[in-house]
């Protein structure tokens, strides 16, 4: 409909005609699929409050149990994800500047480093961080919050500390040249130019890109789920689906707390894209294409 | 290194096995996100709305979710198939909405003046399409849409932990919990395996983006 659109011009009177017929047609035809799927959950009773109560219905008795492990899932959720992002960006940007500011000789096992932790699966990671390190004896239980906690953090951690690496390498790479020099120019060190001038101003360009892996971060911690035992959102949902047997109901729901929170986070970052200043927001731009090989590759 | 070493012969199986998921769940997402990406740029609304829909929904729920989902409540609705099924289903699911959002980006970065010129020498729909404006919205499309589908190649091992017998996930399962081996030799198996499929889809994506890129 949009007539900044590549593909066609504003519509005259046949095709908009076009169009309303078109229109037309899907309506019916998604009525149509909706209709099927309605009814098939109507037949094998997915509607009924017995599978719902639990979870819509304040005088169930099985409501605020339900929800107390739904509150503790999301509460623990947060948790990980925001210990795992914090870790993710202060390490990401250590290794970043340690590439940046290597030789090449240095720099070899950093890029090494990054390529092997890209390249492998987030829920192996994680396998990592909460079995492979207890089974050697990393003693990660005296750690406040638990191993499974801490291995689930580790996990997430080695995944996007790498990526984040990459992001805060692109973000300073997009700074104008004259940035650093000078920085230089007025004495500061090398050191001084990346912490004063360099890394303030491309964690300002960064930051949409920073949000957005929060969102792939946020979704990774459900990963625990196949690994150990960890009370986060996704495995409270399991606990509540083998008691109450009402997956569909359970799934649903646990899948709107993630999309609601995902999707505010989600807007949060376009809202801080859109509000970079022009030359930054063009840098800003690069970095998010940068940043998209991970948020497309979350999990 | 016994525990790789002597049980080679699971490690490969499960590497193909892996293999399989990812060939049948690549076909799959991409026309599934293809078919859901021209319900985006479309210009009938409520196909815009349905393919804005899927994508949030896909998008901001956890492939695990996903996968729970499909395996759990189908069949309650009386659809009853393997987990194999169900696997690839809820990764296929889950990575058209990605592949969606590349394909549309691709297109939106098509100047519009493109099209536009394409109509005025007489071209129809169909030919700008054609000879204007996909062959440059390819060349954009290429790294992000290569990015989201090493992303599903690793994501495949979710489907593996998910229980999917016997792929490079599951053998490193078995051998861990069934057999009793250490669990970092097996770990140091399964990670070369995964790295055995990431690092030449990366070197080739690599390639093909040389071959298509064009500064514009």
């Amino acid at each position: 409909m949009s007539p900044t659109s590549v593909l066609y011009d504003a519509q005259g009177p046949r095709a908009r005609r076009r169009t309303r017929i078109a229109t037309a047609v899907a309506l019916l035809a998604l009525a149509g699929l909706a209709f099927v799927v309605v009814r098939r959950l109507a037949a094998q009773g997915e509607f009924s409050m017995e599978k719902w109560g639990p979870l819509i219905d304040p005088s169930n008795e099985a409501f605020e149990p339900v929800w107390q492990l739904l509150a503790e899932g999301v509460v623990n959720t947060l948790k990980a994800a925001a210990v795992a992002m914090t870790l993710s960006v202060v390490l990401g940007t250590l290794i970043a500047v340690a590439r940046l500011s290597l030789g090449r000789a240095g720099r070899i096992p950093l890029i090494g480093l990054v390529e092997l932790f890209r390249g492998l699966p987030v829920v192996v990671l994680v396998y990592f961080g909460a079995r492979v390190l207890d089974d050697v004896g990393v003693p990660l239980d005296q750690l406040p919050g638990g191993q499974t906690f801490w291995g689930l953090v580790i996990g997430l951690t080695a995944y996007n500390m790498v990526i984040f690496a990459e992001v805060v390498r692109a973000g300073v790479a997009s700074l104008p040249r004259g940035q650093r020099e000078a920085a230089l120019a007025t004495g500061l060190t090398n050191g001084q130019a990346m912490r004063l001038v360099l890394l303030p101003q491309a964690f300002r360009v960064m930051l949409p890109a920073i949000i957005s892996q929060l969102v792939v971060v946020l979704k990774d911690t459900s990963l625990i789920t196949f690994v150990a035992n960890y009370d986060e959102l996704l495995s409270q949902g399991e606990s509540i689906r083998r008691n109450l047997d009402n997956p569909i109901q359970t799934f649903v729901v646990i899948a709107l707390m993630y999309i609601a929170i995902n999707y505010a986070l989600g807007r949060l970052a376009q809202y801080l894209e859109r509000r970079q200043p022009r030359t930054a927001g063009r840098a800003g731009a690069t970095v998010d294409e940068d940043s998209r090989v991970p948020v497309g590759g979350g999990a | 290194m016994d525990a790789v070493t002597d049980n080679l012969a699971l490690f490969v199986e499960g590497y193909l096995t892996s293999l399989r998921i990812i060939l049948v769940a690549l076909v799959g997402s991409l026309a599934l996100g293809l078919v859901i990406a021209m319900c985006r740029v479309s210009p009938v609304p409520p196909l815009q709305k349905f393919g804005t829909f899927w994508v949030t929904t896909f998008r901001n729920t956890p492939l695990s979710v996903v996968l729970f989902a499909c395996a759990f409540g189908l069949p309650e609705l009386g659809i009853n198939r393997t987990f194999f099924f169900f696997g690839v289903l809820g990764l296929v699911l889950y990575t058209s909405a990605f592949v969606c959002e590349a394909i549309r980006a691709g297109i939106n970065s098509v100047p519009a003046g493109q099209a536009e010129a394409a109509r005025s020498i007489g071209l129809n729909f169909t030919q700008g399409l054609r000879f204007v404006v996909l062959p440059q919205a390819l060349r954009t499309v290429v790294p992000p849409l290569g990015s989201v589908v090493i992303a599903m190649m690793k994501n495949s091992a979710v489907v593996g932990a998910f229980g999917v017998g016997g792929d490079l996930w599951s053998t490193g399962a078995t051998l861990t919990s069934a057999r009793g081996y250490e669990t970092l030799p097996v770990f140091v198996g399964v990670a070369i395996g995964y790295l055995c499929i990431t690092l030449p889809a990366g070197a080739l994506l690599q390639v093909i983006e040389r071959r298509v890129a064009i500064a514009r």
